[in-house]
């Protein structure tokens, strides 16, 4: 009896310390602690972040089953922001406001994330944001287990020029028509200079989100390819434009030995119900692929393989697959569970100074950490072909892990920006 | 010493059979399961070299990632390299098959562009070639590998070779000679290059063409439907985007029943009039419980239709979720024609033409040729002296609207077959079908299929010249220019029978 009205104190006193438990009552007494999940489930982006939020999901009940996070049971809050962009800001204020939730796990889009982030600055809250993107940012109150430029652009656009990828030597910049394809090939397009090719020997396209019809882009790449030396392709097309365009690509037969397209958004998930025979060869850079052979990765895809079963997860409780963003949300959720028990308060800028140094046994074979200034994770870069199969053939990695530049120093100006959130707030003010 | 001679003999037969057996280089076969892609590149080289049949299920083996070393299997990585290796090594042993067919297919191949060090395989190829099909072919293969090396006259002879030909291969290899130190060489490139892309460019029009055919086809589909609804009718239907996402969830529930069967590649025959039926159901069904009342208040009309969709929507995602659902096309519908060396038509979009100029054919006969096309034309001229005749006008209605909306669902059947499939799907197509009707004329449906096909060809033109987000923007505020100057369309009705 005693000890739970300590307990009781305890957790009341942490909730009134944090900002999330702004009423003490009812849950703090229940003992669980809520959790947002932000990710489209309708709309352009659901092909990919659907699968997120179940994987948040997952993660929970993992959790859960095995006490909790410091004996609160956590307490998913999901909502659907439905590809909208402002709705993401909206949901979020209301994830913070009225669910009072202790953190957020959600975004794929830079520009929903852009779009969301005045919100938890505004308001001191935590998102935990799993994909891979553009950089140019770091918020103290963001926390990237997704990939920066030089975790994954960089060192694919790397290998293309390498001897195994193709030596390629010109390059057509394709994405869709927003904020991470166009800084991401602007730094591309800085990287390629620095490398010594000509303005010339680049071209650049963009489509509109959910743009279905790429029989004149894979015209012009035709006609871009035959007027000079080896061609590849970096693609940075977004959501469900990609199955028009790998079913183009595969019916106007552009092989993957002649031109070689690479892809920043397109995984295992993507490709599905894609017929993937033509595209053999074509390839993703990830930091990780379901195919990787270790034994955390196997544990991993058997976890999902029998959550997705019993959940009856439209797709995946027939074929089961798992991705990059889905290894990134998993790690998120398992590095916040240990800062919060680290810190043992879900208190903001608790939690914040916490996840400083946390590691992680990530799927991916590696031993994740969480940068010490930068909130940015350290990751291993993997290059993958497309099997016939649909999944990924790892033909190229990095020795070990690699640490984010959020700041590219391919962008002017970059080289005085400071590698930690703190600072960057100031110059705000 | 009889005995001492009939042993070595004996021997030298030995070590020949053995060779026999084994006639590739056993260090190249192992040094395919080298850890170094140079030397996996080299091993493959030497190979080809021997020239020896043998090396062929070896290579494929390797292919496949697989090699086998003193009996043991060696899985290996294959990457782009290797693959594009391996292919052309395949192709240039299989120069020396005494199948005809085979050597075709493999000079063709290697046209496409291979590596250099297939060169002597080539020549020797090139000596014992015969036949009249295949020895220009092997000749051009030949000259394009002697671009970059060889002496003057032999690189000459190659250029002029290559400008003969209509391949974006030949237009490289001679774009790299153009730039050539010698004087000679380069102005012999220059000629074949302006050649050679004078009739690649014919092969770059065509394709545009048809980029603006196929679009036009969709755009036709998809506002056919509506040119009967709101141009014929004058119904603002704003759920039509919504009875063409019927059409491709159908199709979707077709292909999943063919699935268990084994007939998936024949779903399609079955997907197209059930699509037709089910999205005509729908239509009929909304037309005498909501749209009927309506007629006349076109305001009213337009709200009511606009909330039938919203719910027609949401109906979907709670009966196959929000996401995109797989339809998967069948094996004919995949992979293209080859019209030109730079020219490939993709047999969906082929397929899709025929069938939108088969529905306009069915729909043409329908109005002009069947009592009910009389009806549908006669009521919708003059109502009140129809229905003086004798025409069931409040039923001919409900077929009129039954017949577009099963024309959508037929859109969306399409439309699976190219695009994605999910609950706003129709949402993307409203729009341009009342445009397509619109910039059209209402009431023709001639003027459907001439708009359809001239916004067709603009987007795509545009596209060429813009890019994607500049020439939808562009179209838009051509079609608000055309739409202020001339209200009625691009075809107006004339006569007394246009209402006020």
């Amino acid at each position: 009896m005693k000890r739970r009205g300590v307990l009781k104190l305890l957790s009341m006193s942490a909730a009134i310390a944090a900002i999330g438990f702004g009423s003490p009552s009812l849950y703090a007494q229940a003992k669980t602690v809520k959790v947002g999940i932000l990710h489209s489930l309708s709309g352009t982006m659901a092909i990919s972040e659907t699968v997120l939020k179940d994987t948040v999901l997952m993660a929970v009940d993992e959790i859960n089953a095995k006490g909790g996070v410091m004996g609160y049971k956590i307490e998913p809050v999901v909502v659907d922001p439905a590809s909208n962009w402002p709705l993401f800001a909206e949901k979020a204020r209301q994830l913070i406001t009225q669910d009072k939730v202790a953190v957020v796990f959600g975004c794929w889009t830079s520009v929903s994330r852009k779009s969301v982030l005045p919100v938890f600055e505004e308001l001191n809250n935590l998102l935990f944001y799993p994909v891979q993107y553009e950089g140019e940012e770091i918020s103290r109150n963001v926390f990237y287990t997704g990939a920066a430029p030089n975790q994954q652009a960089i060192p694919a656009v790397e290998y293309l020029m390498s001897k195994d990828g193709g030596s390629a030597k010109r390059w057509v910049l394709l994405g869709t028509d927003y904020v991470y394809p166009r800084t991401t090939n602007k730094i591309l397009r800085a990287f390629l200079k620095s490398k010594g090719v000509a303005d010339a020997d680049i071209m650049e396209d963009y489509t509109p989100f959910g743009h279905s019809d790429y029989q004149t882009i894979i015209a012009r790449i035709k006609k871009f390819s035959s007027e000079g030396k080896k061609t590849a392709v970096v693609s940075t097309i977004n959501g469900d434009s990609n199955v028009p365009f790998y079913k183009e690509l595969g019916n106007q037969g552009l092989k993957a030995t002649d031109v070689p397209v690479v892809a920043f958004s397109v995984g295992e998930e993507e490709l599905r119900g894609v017929d993937t025979k033509p595209l053999v060869g074509h390839l993703a850079a990830w930091n990780y692929f379901m195919s990787i052979k270790a034994p955390a990765n196997d544990e991993f895809t058997k976890k999902w393989a029998a959550y997705a079963k019993a959940k009856g997860i439209a797709g995946h409780k027939d074929k089961p697959l798992t991705n990059d963003p889905m290894e990134a949300t998993y790690i998120g959720i398992y590095m916040w569970k240990q800062a919060v028990e680290k810190a043992k308060s879900f208190d903001v800028p608790a939690v914040t100074k916490a996840m400083a140094g946390q590691t992680f046994k990530a799927p991916s074979g590696i031993t994740s950490t969480m940068d010490a200034k930068n909130h940015h994770l350290h990751k291993a870069v993997f290059i993958g072909e497309v099997t016939a199969e649909g999944q990924f053939n790892v033909v190229w990695k990095t020795k070990g892990p690699v640490k984010a530049q959020p700041w590219s120093p391919f962008i002017a100006g970059n080289d005085k920006k400071s590698d930690a959130p703190a600072l960057m707030a100031e110059k705000k003010k | 010493m009889g005995l001492g001679q009939a042993r070595a003999a004996a021997a030298a037969l030995l070590i020949c059979l053995a060779g026999a057996a084994h006639a590739l280089d056993p260090q190249a076969v192992q040094q395919l399961a080298a850890e170094d892609n140079d030397a996996k590149v080299a091993a493959i080289g030497a190979l080809v070299a021997e020239g020896d049949p043998a090396a062929i299920p070896v290579l494929q083996r390797f292919a496949g990632g697989e090699v086998e070393v003193g009996g043991a299997t060696v899985e290996v990585t294959i990457n782009n390299r290797l693959r594009s290796a391996v292919a052309d090594a395949l192709a240039a042993l299989r120069l020396l098959s005494p199948d005809r067919a085979l050597r075709f297919a493999a000079v063709k191949a290697l046209a496409a562009g291979a590596d250099a060090s297939m060169l002597p395989l080539v020549k020797r190829a090139l000596e014992k070639e015969t036949d009249a099909d295949i020895r220009p072919l092997l000749a051009l293969v030949a000259s394009s590998m002697q671009m970059k090396g060889g002496d003057k006259a032999e690189r000459l002879a190659a250029i002029r070779m290559l400008g003969g030909t209509t391949s974006p291969n030949s237009k490289t290899l001679l774009a790299e000679a153009a730039r050539d130190a010698d004087e000679d060489i380069r102005a012999e490139a220059q000629k074949g290059l302006r050649a050679v892309e004078g009739r690649l460019a014919w092969g770059e029009r065509l394709g545009l063409l048809f980029a603006g055919v196929s679009l036009g086809s969709i755009l036709l589909l998809a506002a056919l439907g509506l040119a009967i609804t709101y141009g014929l009718m004058g119904v603002i239907n704003m759920a039509h985007g919504e009875l063409i996402m019927i059409g491709a969830y159908t199709t979707y529930l077709v292909q999943v029943l063919f699935r268990k069967t084994g007939f998936f590649d024949w779903y399609l025959a079955a997907a197209v009039p059930a699509s037709f039926l089910v999205a005509a159901a729908v239509g009929m069904l909304l037309e005498r419980v909501v749209i009927r009342w309506l007629y006349g208040r076109p305001l009213e009309t337009l709200l009511a239709t606009w909330g039938i969709s919203l719910m027609l929507i949401q109906l979907v995602r709670t009966m196959f979720g929000a996401q995109n659902v797989q339809v998967e096309n069948p094996a004919f519908m995949s992979g293209g024609i080859q019209v030109l060396s730079n020219v490939v038509l993709p047999w969906s979009r082929v397929m899709i033409v025929a069938f939108a100029g088969l529905v306009l054919a069915g729909i043409w006969l329908l109005l002009t040729r069947t009592r009910l096309g009389l009806f549908v034309r006669g009521v919708t001229q003059n109502r009140a002296m129809a229905s003086c005749v004798g025409v069931p006008t409040a039923r001919v209605d409900t077929w009129a609207f039954g017949l577009g909306s099963g024309i959508a669902g037929l859109a969306g059947c399409a439309l699976s077959q190219l695009g994605n499939v999910g609950p706003d799907l129709g949402q993307g197509y409203i729009v341009d079908s009342f445009l397509v009707v619109v910039f059209g004329g209402v009431g023709q449906l001639a003027g459907t299929v001439y708009a359809a096909l001239t916004l067709g060809f603009a987007n795509k033109f545009l596209e060429a010249w813009s890019g994607a987000v500049l020439a939808k923007i562009a179209l838009l505020v051509f079609i608000i220019i055309f739409i202020q100057r001339r209200p009625q369309g691009m075809f107006a009705l004339k006569g007394r029978a246009v209402e006020a």
